[in-house]
């Protein structure tokens, strides 16, 4: 049995520990929002928050999560009605194109601009290391930079 | 070539407009046909609170409009692009639109399968073009008749009535009422047999306005639903273990490992087609059902396989270049041959040959292909990522001989296509697995590694070229000879004669612009299965021919830009017989270039290493050009400075999401030009996960990709597809201007290092 938290609701896994915690949060929390896309940590679809940092939960697997606080895309936005200044970027924007990709993408600018409120383009790049199989980095870079705007205190 | 059409053997839309207005109810008895004005309301909706008018509109009491959406969303933009077209004719507010998928809808009828709400399917950029008409016809009827109700409520003539958004105006009686207070009545009354007047294109309020992807908040805050977010109660997991072998099959199996891993529900074998049959699913395997998706994948690895090596055994990527320079040896199937090409040839002051190469690449979608399927007795449900949801209804109907009637398809948003999932052998496996599970709803789960190793590749082909120039440096023979794999191998009804159809449009430029021209095709033979990849033979030829284009240009002492401007020539209609005609005007791509080279400063004498390439093509209807800025360092560096693209897909519907697909094209024609291939050793795919088919990610794209859009004309073309040829010849061209290495095989991957080392 493992118990840990996602998106600030306590949990309880009792099956093989070994499960990716990405299975754990699709087939038995019916948390769809986290992807599917390489289950080797490559593509970044699955991409979650634990302890506050990104992390590939197609690689990690559900033991390593004991008392542990793991925050989704779904938990993401501050409130129903207030997104979080990546989703809201995002949305300004008009990223997505298929948005398989996007939920993973707005978790790992989620954590970049947490951890560097200014980031460069060489920040960005060495962070955002996630896949767009429809190629919408373009915006995607926009869209960073955007929401570093929105955090800042909202200029246009 | 219409993939739609021919894809879907259903009727065509294109029914007389009578025949769906008279003939609502067919001769059979009792169906109605896809006539957007019969009054249906739903058997869940609440009459007096919600009322449809037809399939596609709903107006609730407090104005919101909710629009259904036929085609399937895989990131192209239709679920937001074909509201507007129904929107702009009904005359109503976009911010109160809602979108809604619909299900496959086809009906029996005596004279075969007909569509219920217009043909369904996104394949060949046809979706914006078959509904302009349609959908604004949709959209301009519906409103006739919400004017009507208004008219008959205040006994005046329609004519003294106009709408703004959301409402029936009548200045005269100074009166106004709002749509959903009319749409009862509007409904019920009855539809005129002439078509409604449309608005002038200078009346448009929606069409042309950059409007966002409509569901973006969904998708940003993790609620959209993909086709692996179904979550039906009672579904169980499925996996399957594939033959790694092309055409190889189970010789012994041992499954007492798997059916111990907790979770396991059970094992069984999935039979694939026999060697060289039509593929209704891509191989023989071992399918896993579980309580989880983890234990299927679980089940999987504790399997013991013994696979057969298949026919293929000896194929691999050397071999297969060496088949195709042993057939450029000899003559291919001439395909098209316009005057002398030999008399030509000798008669030049100067001839031109090279040789070009493409490889198999992977669609790879990022939704790993994937399939609800509940297969009862008599009837089945599909929930489906597909291009091709009637392709789906009959993979269930060949698998399991339930009535097509009896099946049905639900779509859900789609996790990227590319053309893969215009075959839906997924889900026929999925059929297989629930039927052969004795009728589990079951979910079929493809690992990354699946999708990699088991595609419909874009074919593979090696590409002779020669070019006869004459004494004032103008080109009088052009002969292209392409040995290749038909994406038609194994297609059902194809003879072997028309193979070369889907990997040469003999119509595609030069031809019609060289008066002596030749086209042969040579069929190589492979195991290795292949379809439809985004543009399909346009990725490669457009490469081929524009980067053969500039090394001409070079022989013949011209500039790229200026010899292409030359050809082109002047604003007129050439005959073209494939998709995307039935006539190609080259002046649009002369339009192209010099807008993407006056913003790219083409004429601008650079540093030593650095340059730009250009290069231009028409692809189903739609025109594109890009220019590249490249930096090559002395020991071979590359660095992509900026790119340029522009396109012209005629009127312009919605800004945004034209932008969106030409930089989406643009950034898949650089990942799979610089990296991008499937190879193929001891009739084994080598590939299998991002790892070693390494897509492009955020810091391979330059920070100065910009996307210029020319509108042209009065009606809208697809945008899908002709963002992605042009891009691959503009590079290699760019990095020829800037280092002298030119690049004849993709994908680029060490060439240019090694070239300079």
């Amino acid at each position: 049995m493992v118990a840990f938290q996602v998106n600030g609701s306590a949990v309880e896994f009792a099956g093989d520990e070994q499960t990716p915690l990405l299975w754990v949060l699709r087939d038995h929390l019916r948390l769809k929002g986290s992807k599917f896309g390489c289950g080797i940590g490559q593509c970044g679809a699955c991409s979650v928050h634990i302890e506050g940092k990104v992390q590939r939960s197609c690689t990690t697997p559900v033991a390593s999560l004991a008392g542990k606080s793991v925050t989704t895309i779904e938990g993401l936005a501050p409130s129903e009605r207030q997104l979080h200044v990546v989703q809201q970027a995002w949305l300004e924007e008009d990223v997505p194109q298929c948005g398989y990709c996007q939920a993973g993408q707005i978790m790992a600018a989620a954590d970049l601009l947490g951890r560097i409120a200014q980031p460069t383009d060489a920040d960005i790049d060495s962070s955002m290391s996630n896949i767009c199989r429809c190629g919408t980095y373009v915006r995607i870079r926009k869209a960073v930079h955007r929401a570093v705007e929105l955090q800042a205190g909202g200029a246009s | 070539m219409n993939m739609r059409a021919r894809d879907t053997q259903d009727q065509p839309l294109s029914q007389s407009r009578r025949r769906l207005l008279v003939g609502g109810l067919t001769a059979t008895g009792g169906f109605m046909l896809g006539w957007p004005l019969i009054n249906m309301q739903t058997a869940n909706a609440q009459a007096s609170s919600t009322q449809k008018i037809g399939y596609f509109v709903e107006i609730r009491p407090n104005g919101d409009v909710i629009i259904g959406v036929a085609q399937p969303e895989m990131g192209q933009g239709v679920r937001t692009a074909l509201p507007m077209l129904i929107a702009e004719e009904l005359d109503v507010d976009w911010s109160r639109v809602q979108v809604e998928q619909m299900p496959l809808g086809i009906v029996k009828t005596a004279d075969g399968f007909t569509w219920k709400y217009g043909g369904q399917g996104a394949g060949g950029s046809t979706s914006i073009i078959e509904a302009w008409p349609f959908l604004r016809e949709v959209g301009a009827s519906a409103r006739r008749q919400l004017v009507q109700a208004a008219a008959n409520r205040w006994q005046t003539g329609l004519g003294q009535c106009r709408t703004e958004p959301g409402y029936v105006i009548c200045d005269a009686l100074d009166k106004r009422l709002a749509y959903s207070e009319l749409v009862a009545d509007a409904a019920a009354l009855p539809v005129p047999e002439d078509p409604p007047a449309m608005k002038a294109a200078s009346d448009y309020r929606i069409v042309g306005q950059p409007k966002p992807v409509i569901d973006a908040r969904d998708i940003v805050t993790g609620k959209a639903r993909y086709g692996l977010d179904t979550d039906v109660p009672g579904m169980k997991y499925a996996s399957i273990e594939r033959c790694p072998y092309l055409d190889g099959a189970v010789a012994k199996l041992d499954d007492t490992a798997a059916r111990a891993v907790p979770g396991v529900l059970d094992v069984f074998q999935i039979e694939g087609p026999k060697e060289g049959e039509p593929y209704f699913i891509l191989a023989n395997g071992v399918a896993v059902v579980a309580e989880s998706t983890w234990a299927a994948f679980q089940g999987r690895k504790a399997l013991q396989v013994e696979w057969t090596r298949g026919p293929h055994s000896k194929e691999s990527t050397e071999s297969f270049w060496q088949q195709c320079n042993e057939l450029l040896a000899s003559p291919g199937q001439v395909v098209r041959n316009d005057g002398e090409l030999d008399a030509a040839l000798s008669a030049s002051a100067k001839q031109v040959e090279a040789r070009y190469q493409q490889p198999y690449v992977n669609h790879a979608p990022l939704e790993p292909q994937n399939c609800f399927a509940h297969v009862q007795e008599n009837q089945a449900r599909i929930i489906a990522p597909t291009q091709m949801p009637s392709g789906a209804s009959r993979a269930v109907n060949e698998v399991t001989g339930i009535d097509r009637e009896n099946i049905s398809v639900e779509m859900t948003r789609v996790g990227g296509g590319f053309g893969r999932r215009l075959t839906n052998d997924y889900v026929a496996e999925a059929a297989l697995v629930s039927k052969q599970a004795g009728g589990l709803p079951i979910q079929l789960v493809w690992t990354r590694e699946d999708d990699v190793q088991n595609d419909f590749y874009r074919p593979s082909g090696m590409h002779e070229l020669k070019a006869a120039i004459d004494e004032q440096g103008k080109i009088t023979g052009w002969t292209h000879r392409l040995a290749s794999t038909s994406k038609y191998y194994r297609r059902p009804g194809v003879e072997a004669d028309k193979m070369f159809e889907a990997e040469m449009y003999v119509d595609d430029f030069p031809a019609g612009l060289v008066d002596n021209l030749r086209i042969e095709w040579l069929a190589v033979q492979s195991g290795v299965p292949r379809g439809s990849w985004r543009a399909p033979a346009h990725t490669a030829n457009a490469f081929v021919v524009q980067s053969f284009l500039d090394e001409v240009a070079h022989a013949a002492g011209q500039d790229p830009l200026a010899l292409r401007l030359a050809l082109y020539g002047e604003n007129r209609e050439l005959p073209y017989g494939q998709h995307g005609g039935p006539t190609i005007n080259p002046w649009r791509l002369s339009r192209l270039l010099q807008h993407v080279a006056k913003e790219i400063d083409y004429s601008r004498k650079r540093p030593d290493g650095r340059a730009v390439g250009i290069a231009s093509h028409f692809t189903f209807g739609g025109y594109a050009a890009h220019a590249v800025e490249v930096s090559v360092s002395k020991q071979g560096e590359l660095a992509i400075e900026r790119i340029v693209a522009a396109v012209d897909c005629g009127l312009v519907v919605n800004p945004r999401g034209v932008e969106a697909q030409l930089q989406g094209g643009t950034v898949d024609g650089l990942s799979t030009a610089l990296n991008l291939q499937i190879t193929v050793k001891d009739g084994q795919i080598q590939q299998s996960n991002f790892h070693d088919y390494p897509l492009l990610r955020l810091a391979g794209v330059p920070k100065q990709v910009e996307c210029h859009i020319l509108p042209y004309g009065d009606a809208p073309t697809g945008m899908g597809e002709m963002g992605i040829p042009t891009l691959a010849p503009a590079l290699t061209n760019a990095i020829f201007n800037a280092s002298g290495v030119r690049i004849r095989n993709l994908p680029i991957l060490d060439q240019l290092r090694q070239a300079m080392a």
